[in-house]
């Protein structure tokens, strides 16, 4: 048991399969009779769409149907939606233009849906593409968040002038600038977060089947949520039964938040397998994921902070323009608003702080949750000018962190942005994240790098998250479509083993495993004989899915509510075995017993009893199997502290992390391993953002530049170091194990970390991301230039 | 189209099959031969996820063509396991926890075998480099990089020889 309960470093159940090739991902899968389904897009950012021809693509070698946004409209199939409601600051509603499956009269951006074939192999569907004839009347297009709103940009959409789907406002920027007025110094800056394409390694893929006989549908998909897909796909999108539609996400690539959303591709093949009687196909290239899987980030923002004369922060200011695309994804309306100007007073107590958030539409891909989804965008903001601070006050990075930090006794803490955080140890991570970053050794090591003509330089990162997405109440109120509860359901067999279904999804965090150890470890059962199942509607009881570092804070705490109705009933049947009151059975560790006797039942035990029920207690319904839904009371708040150490070499540009350190407080950890795993990756997304990668579109043609590996650049072995990675626990107090979430944490604090260090090892102010060595040598020479 | 017959070895046993002649090796061990671990995850040789070797050498199934698997000796993924036996690499994958999703591990397998028949004592500089052309979203590549250095020891050490 105690290599495998809560806290241990248990291997990961889920891996042998993957180490032998034995996984199963949607491309893996092949279905009886299937055809293949290819899209033809738009190579125009902005076009009026005057006629599509399908004549000779339709009589071509192997096609079985094209389709057109025409047939789409004639089926009276729904458009994809936005299924949060942000109200903007005057209480309307945001503007939600008509996002069709397959584009109709015009398209919005390259990678655009204009048509699919299907046709009986690939090879054949693709040929046949190239014969449609698409008359395009090609309009200017706008790429630039920045000039979305500017009266010369075109218009994407009927009834949205100057592209803005929301003037949102939180705070009082009146009373901001009173109080920004009469502080001792202001702090002011501009920054761009850069945008990003998630790129998960497997790319996405749908198979849609239809089946006559019962009337019903399957859909595989590389899904995060398959019970909200089924919901979108059935309620929203093509009007059909939910009691009649089996979503199957498997074994997922990777998602990064890119496969929490409803795309075209899957509605398509679901609704085209219905049309030609025969399953679908269809699985991403890499280049059409660059071109439309929904991106990340691309946030242009202006802030200002106040301070008094001993560097304790008075005000914060914020104004940012936010991306949406050019059409609304699935939740894309709550990112730059709900999940992060909410977060903008990170871990300090700036009494108060106004955001403004405009989000317009471009001529780009849609934008939505990319792994952090508001929080990383938050945290470059606070911890950018907060470092900005530090410089203008002559204060050292960590004491002006310090002074400002919510302190341990002032928990529960409501900051000025709605949120009230739960626990936490801000300056204890500071501490530990110094000693592992030996930031009293920094001076000699700048110094010694400087004689070998380097550039050294720190940066720290305080970041604060609100993950295990959350109450429902409130998430409800704050505009969402769904409610953010999890479920789960424990069905222990008669041998004694179990099963545990959960609503989450795992798609890497390792769930087979850790849902195992909290349910293991409170019904004393060795992992070995636990199977965690999830991803099949048909299977799991209706969940939310997994996003938001939400899985084992709201889907773990189900499983541990089940697994109390499995030990509350198993009172009851020791009780009647045991000849006592239930009141006098105690439970630990899977025995049941007779308090103050050696008169025990062992789960096993019981379970037998539970469905062999021969003598049984008369009242009680045979079968140990029980579901919980859990609906958490607050958000989690995981917080901690990174530092990061660069060098750069001024001759080439290039920027070399010598040391990560990061100390992390996820409260209750359930398998440090799976954690120090989430960490590490969530640091290379975040390093991947701030040194390598960044979505360009050209500005004029809209068309994108950076659209394959070979021009957009993913951190690779040789471009990341190792990571030292400390923890401290201040335990969640509202849930019933006490965990934050780790799964975001480090793709949210590394981007500033790493820009602090930079800007502090050149001695700039500011430079946006990524930091390329083209841009640093740039920057190095344009200096000597001066 | 009339398709090519090819007569190859993979993981030791004697195939043969019929493939068009712009098919990728990559897809008859999918699509032909049901061999579904090596993955596709760009299809232009930039990420390493289809790695295999053929007649030793490291490739990216993606850029070779099935037809030029004739009279050859392809390894795969598949083939690493000798029955239930893992091979050390794969052990210790497992042991650090070197994968999360799984869709690059075999790629990364195939890979970081290729790098210790070479190499037996390859630095952290050199696994690195060497597994550069494999591509991976979760990890950060840290424990993979420990991963590979646990088993080049103990396979240096002779106890589980490959």
């Amino acid at each position: 048991m105690a290599d495998s309960g809560i806290g241990a470093r248990a291997l990961r159940k889920e891996d042998h399969r993957f180490l032998t090739g034995q996984g199963h991902y949607t491309d893996d899968i092949n279905v009886h009779g299937q055809l293949y389904a290819y899209f033809l897009r738009s190579p125009h950012a902005h076009a009026a769409i005057r006629k599509v021809d399908t004549g000779a693509a339709s009589k071509s070698t192997g096609v079985v149907a094209v389709f057109t946004g025409a047939d789409v409209a004639a089926d009276k199939i729904g458009g994809l939606i936005c299924g949060w409601t942000v109200t903007d600051r005057h209480g309307k509603p945001h503007k939600a233009p008509p996002h069709p499956i397959l584009a109709h009269e015009k398209v919005r951006y390259v990678g655009d849906h204009v048509a699919v074939v299907i046709a009986d192999t690939l090879t054949n569907a693709k040929d046949a593409a190239e014969k449609i004839e698409v008359d395009y009347d090609v309009l200017p297009a706008v790429v630039d968040v920045a000039k979305a709103m500017d009266a010369k940009a075109p218009q994407l959409h009927a009834d949205t002038p100057q592209n803005l789907c929301y003037d949102w406002l939180l705070g009082d920027p009146a009373q901001v600038d009173a109080a920004l007025a009469k502080s001792h110094h202001v702090a002011k800056l501009d920054l761009v977060n850069n945008r990003l394409i998630p790129n998960a390694m497997e790319p996405r893929a749908a198979i849609g089947e239809y089946d006559g006989g019962t009337d019903s549908y399957t859909c595989h998909s590389t899904s995060q949520n398959p019970h909200v897909l089924r919901l979108i796909l059935c309620a929203f999108i093509l009007g059909i039964p939910e009691h009649r539609v089996r979503v199957i996400a498997p074994d997922v690539g990777g998602g990064f938040g890119s496969k929490i959303f409803c795309y075209a591709e899957e509605v398509v093949c679901l609704w085209a397998a219905k049309k030609v009687r025969r399953p679908v196909k269809w699985t991403a290239e890499r280049s059409e994921s660059f071109l439309s899987d929904a991106h990340g980030r691309d946030h242009v923002t202006h802030v200002e902070l106040g301070m008094d004369k001993d560097g304790k922060f008075t005000a914060m200011k914020v104004e940012t323009l936010a991306a949406m695309g050019a059409y609304l994804s699935t939740f894309a309306t709550c990112v730059p608003t709900y999940l992060y100007a909410t977060l903008l007073a990170g871990q300090y107590t700036t009494p108060i702080i106004s955001a403004n958030v405009k989000a317009v539409f471009t001529n780009t891909a849609p934008v939505d949750a990319y792994r952090g989804a508001g929080r990383p965008e938050a945290t470059y903001v606070v911890e950018r000018i907060v470092e900005v601070a530090a410089r203008e006050m002559k204060m050292d990075p960590a004491e002006i962190r310090r002074r400002n930090f919510v302190k341990p006794d002032q928990f529960p803490y409501q900051t000025p942005v709605a949120l009230q955080y739960d626990s936490g140890n801000y300056a204890k991570a500071l501490d530990d994240a110094m000693k592992l970053a030996d930031y009293a050794g920094f001076a000699s090591r700048k110094a010694e790098a400087a004689k070998r003509g380097k550039h050294r330089g720190i940066g720290f990162s305080a970041y604060i998250e609100a993950c295990g997405i959350a109450p429902s109440a409130v998430v409800g109120s704050l505009g969402a479509g769904v409610g953010l509860w999890e479920s789960a359901q424990i069905r222990f067999n008669p041998t004694g083993t179990a099963q545990v279904l959960t609503g989450s999804h795992s798609h890497g965090q390792g769930h087979e495993t850790t849902l195992a150890q909290v349910v293991g470890d409170m019904l004393g059962l060795p992992i070995e004989n636990i199977t965690v199942v999830h991803g099949d509607t048909s299977q799991v009881p209706f969940g939310m899915g997994t996003y938001g570092s939400r899985s084992l804070a709201v889907g773990g705490s189900a499983a541990a509510k089940a697994a109390d109705k499995i030990i509350a009933k198993g009172k009851k049947i020791a009780a009647h075995l045991l000849e006592a009151s239930v009141d006098d059975i105690t439970y630990a560790k899977g025995t049941f017993r007779v308090a103050g006797t050696d008169k025990t039942k062992s789960i096993g035990e019981i379970a037998f009893a539970a469905y062999v029920p021969h003598n049984y207690p008369k009242d009680l319904e045979p079968g140990l199997d029980e579901t919980a839904f859990y609906d958490p009371a607050n958000f989690t708040y995981p917080a901690g502290v990174h530092i990061c150490e660069v060098e750069i070499d001024p001759d080439t540009g290039v920027t070399k992390i010598v040391n990560w350190a990061a100390v992390d407080d996820f409260g209750k950890v359930v398998n440090p391993m799976v954690v120090e795993g989430q960490v590490h990756g969530g640091i290379a997304q975040g390093i991947g953002q701030g040194l390598l990668e960044g979505c360009v579109y050209d500005k004029e043609t809209g068309q994108l530049l950076t659209g394959s590996f070979m021009d957009y650049c993913m951190p690779r072995a040789d471009d990341l170091p190792s990571f030292k990675v400390g923890m401290i626990e201040t335990p969640c107090p509202h849930n019933p194990l006490g965990v934050k979430g780790c799964g975001e944490a480090g793709a949210i604090a590394a981007p500033p970390a790493l820009v602090n260090a930079v800007t502090d090892a050149l001695g700039i102010r500011h430079m946006e991301m990524p930091l390329t060595s083209e841009r640093v040598w740039r920057t190095i020479h344009k200096m000597a230039a001066e | 189209m009339a398709g090519t017959h090819v007569k190859t070895t993979i993981n030791g046993d004697s195939v043969e099959y019929v493939c068009e002649a712009d098919e990728t090796l990559l897809d008859v061990l999918r699509n032909r031969l049901a061999l579904t671990g090596a993955k596709e995850g760009c299809g232009t040789g930039d990420c390493g996820a289809c790695s295999v070797t053929v007649d030793g050498r490291l490739v990216c199934s993606c850029l070779v063509l099935g037809v030029e698997a004739e009279g050859r000796n392809v390894a795969t993924i598949e083939g690493l396991a000798q029955g239930e036996h893992l091979h050390p690499l794969q052990r210790k994958f497992l042991e650090h926890a070197a994968l999360q999703c799984g869709i690059c591990t075999p790629g990364f397998l195939v890979a970081a075998k290729a790098l210790l028949e070479k190499n037996p004592d390859p630095s952290e500089h050199e696994i690195r480099f060497w597994l550069a052309g494999n591509l991976c979203r979760c990890t950060g590549y840290d424990k993979i990089v420990r991963a590979v250095q646990d088993a080049a020891a103990e396979m240096r050490g002779g106890r589980h020889a490959a």
